[in-house]
């Protein structure tokens, strides 16, 4: 059973938003890998500012939407729209793989699950932030460093520490560097992809409270994908429930989490429960 | 069949070692290497009787522009006398009957292993620089076919890191040849590893050059009057070797590239890289009526 609201969106959205313009629109995605649908007709509503948490079992198809969200990969269907300051509202998926890394670069920041897949290991932590700042144009090695120290702090990450390499740090301290190199720039918004999964709980909760931080001072629109549901119900205004690729329930974090209306969402909550 | 039926008759090109068809797709891929400057382009690199990594990138080039009425230089490190600059002016010559020389004025090609020759080069001369490795991005990234995409993408941010790091880790950019440097403010290329004090040699410089990989089978080109860039920070700027104030021991002349040559006592002497403009400076102080061209450095300072 699916439940769809996204004919009555504004009964959805917390007050602050409901007369807000979405800031990310996904609608109709469909992607398939061989025999698999990784997923089915998804529709995706972000508005700025909010924190939109992502759940569902591995293989529900939550990191293949991020990374749709993150132009990395193209939906066999689907359309993608992003309301940014002085550019088109056209179809991002449209855009050629240097459009693409322009538009991320300036505009979305990613944190990876792994640490690896979002770090150059063999630089300076300071380095992969100002890495972000060179691929923008940034080319004076001063500012470049006074960015990259403001990123760092802003991530809460020991300024001390901001030239050893991602590899000599701990789990935690690495996503604080992914999460400094994802917000030197200010983006519009914010992808995290499992960002406390492998962390211990004092680390997670570290990490947490530094997002939570940054998403109250910058207002940072947010995009957190987990199966962890304390995380997400820790963060997230509004929910989006996945399955086997489709979008099964969705609204806002408490309503979905104290009277789920999917089986499935019943499932996971009382599951966690 | 007999091995003449199989060779093609006598031509006016038949000279150069290399065949026609060979010399043929060389000049067309030197030609597009011309038409997008800094950009790597792939050729069919032949045998040559030479081991590859000794100069055959840049030996095939030369065959491919000589003709008898070319004068040719050769050199090695900045040097005409070494043997593998001797050995390689001598073939050239001998395969396609160019004169030899070691005057760089009097030069119409010159082929050169890691030096920019000191007196300027004018538009009536081509320099062709041997190169081992023509990817600037490999150290950076080892998946050449994502390397390609980044020169599409025209995505160096990575090379920018490199030098960022040097800067954190040693407090100066360390990098001391194959400096890379942005050509006409669109590809980034390795200027083959010549010394920092020769890039700013090839910035709108009056002569064409070509740099090519033969075992690499790549080649790529600085067309005359073309922006050559060093990637520098705006606010650090570009640092050419320390040589200004050293004085050659053997000619006495100062200002220009010297090769260190470490002594019995701890110390240092220091003889002036470029061979010939050596022995011109000594010849002229023997009184001889010797020509020094102008050359791209006065009194160690950058002037061309």
């Amino acid at each position: 059973m699916s439940i769809d609201m996204t004919s009555a969106p504004a009964a959805l959205l917390p007050p602050q938003l409901m007369r807000t313009e979405a800031l990310l629109t996904m609608s109709g995605l469909s992607k398939t890998y061989g025999s698999v649908r990784a997923l089915r007709n998804v529709d995706v509503t972000v508005y700025p500012g909010e924190v939109m948490g992502i759940v569902g079992e591995s293989g529900s198809g939550k990191s293949t939407l991020l990374r749709m969200m993150n132009l990395e990969d193209t939906p066999d269907q689907g359309d993608y729209r992003l309301q940014l300051p002085g550019k088109d509202d056209d179809n991002l998926f449209a855009l050629d793989r240097y459009q693409r890394r322009m538009l991320c670069a300036h505009h979305i920041g990613i944190v990876y699950q792994n640490p690896h897949q979002g770090l150059l290991m063999r630089h300076s932590s300071s380095g992969n932030v100002a890495e972000r700042l060179l691929i923008a144009g940034e080319r004076s090695f001063d500012v470049l460093r006074s960015k990259a120290r403001d990123a760092l702090d802003a991530s809460e990450f020991p300024l001390a520490r901001m030239d050893a390499r991602p590899a000599e740090l701990s789990g935690g301290m690495q996503q604080r560097v992914q999460l400094a190199k994802a917000i030197a720039l200010e983006p519009a918004l914010l992808l995290l992809d499992e960002p406390t999964t492998g962390l211990d709980v004092s680390v997670q909760a570290l990490v947490l409270d530094t997002l939570k931080r940054l998403q109250r001072d910058r207002r940072i629109t947010m995009v957190l994908v987990s199966h962890d549901l304390g995380v997400i119900r820790t963060m997230a205004d509004r929910v989006l429930v996945m399955r086997h690729g489709e979008v099964v329930e969705r609204g806002l974090a408490d309503q979905v989490f104290q009277d789920p209306q999917h089986p499935y969402t019943q499932q996971l909550v009382h599951a966690k429960l | 069949m007999s091995l003449s039926a199989l060779t093609k008759p006598w031509a006016a090109t038949s000279y150069g070692f290399l065949d026609a068809s060979a010399k043929r797709e060389l000049r067309r891929k030197m030609l597009k290497a011309i038409a997008v400057p800094g950009c790597q382009m792939p050729y069919a690199s032949r045998e040559v009787p030479m081991a590859r990594g000794w100069g055959t990138g840049g030996l095939q080039v030369t065959l491919t522009l000589v003709n008898p009425a070319s004068t040719i230089k050769v050199i090695d490190q900045g040097a005409d006398d070494g043997v593998n600059a001797a050995s390689i002016r001598r073939f050239i010559s001998r395969v396609s009957g160019a004169t030899e020389t070691w005057d760089t004025l009097g030069a119409s090609i010159i082929q050169s292993r890691h030096r920019v020759p000191e007196e300027t080069l004018g538009a009536d001369q081509i320099l062709v620089l041997q190169v081992p490795n023509p990817e600037p991005l490999r150290g950076v990234e080892p998946n050449m076919s994502i390397a390609r995409q980044m020169h599409a993408d025209a995505d160096y941010g990575r090379l920018w890191l490199t030098l960022y790091e040097q800067i954190v880790r040693k407090g100066r950019i360390m990098q001391g040849a194959a400096y890379p440097s942005l050509v006409n403010g669109r590809h980034v290329m390795t200027p083959s590893p010549i010394p920092r004090w020769d890039v700013p040699k090839l910035h709108m410089a009056k002569h064409l050059t070509f740099l090519s990989a033969g075992r690499e089978k790549r080649l790529h080109a600085v067309p005359p009057y073309t922006r050559v860039e060093p990637l520098v920070f705006s606010d650090r700027p570009y640092r050419v070797e320390d040589h200004a104030d050293l004085v050659c021991r053997r000619s006495g002349i100062s200002g220009y590239f010297m090769n260190e040559i470490p002594q019995d006592h701890g110390g240092s002497a220091f003889e002036v890289s470029d061979s010939n403009l050596g022995i011109k400076a000594i010849r002229r102080a023997e009184g001889e009526p010797v020509e020094i061209g102008a050359t791209w450095y006065q009194d160690g300072e950058f002037s061309a």
